[in-house]
């Protein structure tokens, strides 16, 4: 199917898809970059500066850096579930939307 | 008999040298017959088994035998995903690091599940949009398929060879450990069910036995953590009081140790367990075992929650194991004047810490389970790294390059069969071989060439225009002798295993990923850029169509009907 071309020419012109394609890159591109300095963040905070992960956090034995690695993994969890909800909402819309028109 | 074992560390628990040192089984040996345990595992055997016959009379086609017909659902897949993940090294390295380092062992956790977001965000839907069986059904999409579907294949048995390896040593040491079954039996039990899952099942019943093992383990892992945290009123301040109280080391197990030392190290294994989490093989095959790309982004998303909520768990356990066992002798092997090391000395090791911890808080049929958990979890990952094996070898060898695409169906699963009996033949062998051998590096060595092979040309197939067959080739095969050469010379390998001096090795650090992917993604660029033939000029043209599909999935394979 998209490999005809006249198929494949009518997708590329639809602005509908040039859009689809720019918001879900820029979409996927910007969780991915905050992925990376969330974990390299902490990773880096290990590596540079390990006496304040060790910190005490309300007085007691609990550090810092218990809620910090927690953080990391819940973060890991959110962000996947944000990009769900988006893209299987709003992108898989506008997607339906370009593929019913090319059956037209 | 005691000093038999160097153990499955590095099967157990895989990255590290620093990590892993503290992790070995070593003493007890063979132990006496653990019935609970054994009865346990074979009704989970018997049930795993009916599953494999239901699932033998619906899978007829090749889409049946690969992908399960493409029929399983996102939330099914999620937890499968993370039953393929979640491994018994998972399980007993993590908690057994926690329980001798305190939070070294979290830092260690979190590098193994953040490459699951960066899967979903780049990868997952694409990929379910472009493939059919294999990941090299995407990466040879436009390109000469021959070159490329040897290249990914070679890429693929490597990952599945060494992965394999480690997770065999482990498998029949802790077996003989907890059931009492000779090393060479429990290799065969192991080597025999996988066979049987795989050849009559197919994809359908490795899922379904990755589900239930999923299922058992979170279980498990859930009672131990509820178990633990209920002894201190449900309060994790009061567990971890107890923990500095106890634990030799005092107030450092609440923070950074010397699992990260020098940041070259620490980015470079950061990235192979981020990037090489999104070239497993295996991980990769799952995603064409649900109907599309919306099924395919939800079941990152479980699989990120249950891995995630897991290693959340492993914590709490390897906590919980510092305060109810290094206070009990009976888990420990006293020296003549009566006193232990409280790290060293826990019987069978440091990765035997959540065992013992699921007697301290079950008694013996609760520790029956777990140690028939850690047995499923074995069988489960070994069968999917079989299928993944198999597949290479009957799709994308046989099928695609030797018959170039001209044989049928049936044939084509009739030699992924015989491949799959093979691999656990030369499975069973190979952990034989290796039985004192150390295992330690493999598991690295897998993530670090899935990460500089795999993934580089899984993903520049996807977005990079310029890409031509050959760039393909040169940066693909640079990153896979970059990073075999660079582990070999590395101390995981020089030292701990070729037993050079401490210090001698050539490469310093870790992991390669840092050095090897960048060859990788170098070599691909530079390489494309500078292609002039023929065949460059069709591999350009071809994007266009790809990426089409890729991000609309007009022309993807759909769902199977029954």
């Amino acid at each position: 199917m998209a490999d005809n071309q006249s198929q494949v020419d009518r997708i590329k012109a639809d602005p509908a898809f040039q859009d689809l394609v720019r918001k879900r890159w820029s979409f996927a591109v910007m969780l991915t970059i905050l992925m990376l300095l969330i974990y390299f963040g902490f990773v880096f905070l290990v590596a540079f500066d390990k006496s304040l992960l060790a910190k005490s956090l309300m007085g007691g034995v609990t550090t810092v850096g218990i809620p910090v690695g927690i953080f990391v993994i819940v973060s890991a969890f959110i962000l996947t579930g944000i990009y769900v909800s988006r893209a299987n909402g709003e992108f898989d819309r506008i997607t339906k939307q370009i593929v019913e028109r090319m059956k037209k | 008999m005691l000093r038999k074992f160097i153990l499955a560390a590095g099967a157990l628990a895989g990255m590290t040298g620093a990590a892993l040192a503290a992790g070995a089984i070593e003493g007890g040996g063979q132990q006496a017959l653990n019935v609970p345990a054994i009865v346990m595992f074979g009704a989970f055997v018997l049930f795993t088994l009916g599953i494999t016959k239901v699932a033998a009379g619906r899978t007829k086609s090749a889409a049946d035998f690969y992908t399960a017909g493409g029929g399983i659902t996102g939330f099914q897949n999620g937890l499968a995903l993370a039953g393929d993940y979640m491994s018994a090294a998972s399980f007993l390295g993590i908690s057994g690091l926690v329980f001798s380092t305190g939070y070294d062992g979290l830092i260690f956790s979190v590098g193994w599940l953040v490459g699951w977001p960066i899967i979903l965000f780049l990868i997952a839907e694409r990929l379910r949009n472009l493939g059919k069986f294999t990941f090299a059904d995407v990466a040879s999409f436009r390109f000469a398929p021959t070159p490329i579907r040897v290249l990914s294949a070679i890429g693929t048995l490597i990952v599945v060879a060494f992965y394999l390896i480690a997770q065999m040593v482990g498998a029949g040491k802790l077996i003989e450990l907890l059931f009492g079954l000779p090393y060479l039996y429990a290799l065969i039990i192991v080597g025999l069910l996988m066979i049987v899952y795989v050849v009559f099942g197919g994809m359908t019943a490795t899922t379904w036995v990755q589900i239930i093992k999923a299922c058992m383990l979170l279980g498990g892992a859930t009672f131990m953590a509820i178990m633990v945290l209920a002894q201190f009123g449900f309060s994790p301040e009061a567990l971890f009081k107890r923990a500095t109280e106890i634990h030799p080391n005092k107030d450092k197990i609440m923070g950074p140790g010397g699992l990260v030392t020098d940041p070259i190290s620490a980015l470079s294994l950061g990235m192979a367990l981020m990037f090489g989490t999104a070239g497993l093989p295996h991980i990769l095959m799952r995603f064409f075992t649900v109907s599309d790309a919306k099924e395919a982004r939800k079941s990152v998303f479980y699989a990120t929650g249950f891995i995630g909520y897991f290693y959340i768990l492993t914590f709490i356990i390897g906590f919980g194991a510092i305060t109810l066992l290094m206070n009990d002798p009976s888990y420990y092997k006293a020296g003549a004047d009566g006193s232990f090391n409280k790290i060293k000395d826990i019987l069978g090791g440091s990765n035997m810490a959540a065992i013992h911890l699921a007697k301290a808080v079950g008694g013996s049929y609760f520790l029956g389970f777990i140690s028939a958990v850690a047995f499923a979890t074995i069988l489960a990952v070994v069968a999917g790294l079989t299928l993944a094996g198999a597949s290479a070898v009957s799709h994308d060898l046989y099928a695609s390059v030797i018959a170039k695409g001209t044989i049928p169906e049936g044939r084509e699963i009739a030699i992924s069969k015989i491949t799959s009996v093979l691999i656990g033949i030369l499975a069973v062998a190979l952990g034989y071989a290796f039985e004192k051998q150390n295992v330690a590096f493999m598991v690295g060595l897998a993530f670090a060439v899935a990460a500089s092979t795999n993934f580089p040309v899984l993903i520049m197939s996807m977005f990079f225009k310029d890409m031509t067959t050959k760039g393909a080739v040169v940066g693909g095969f640079l990153g896979l002798f970059s990073s075999v050469a660079l582990v070999i010379l590395s101390p995981t390998v020089w030292e701990a295993v070729m037993g050079h001096p401490k210090g001698s090795a050539p490469f310093p650090y870790s992991s390669p990923a840092l050095f090897s992917m960048t060859l990788a993604f170098l070599g691909i660029y530079l390489v494309s850029k500078m292609d002039g033939s023929a065949r460059g000029k069709v591999d350009r043209a071809g994007y266009e169509a790809q990426f089409i599909r890729s991000e609309t999935g007009i022309g993807a394979t759909g769902a199977v009907s029954h």
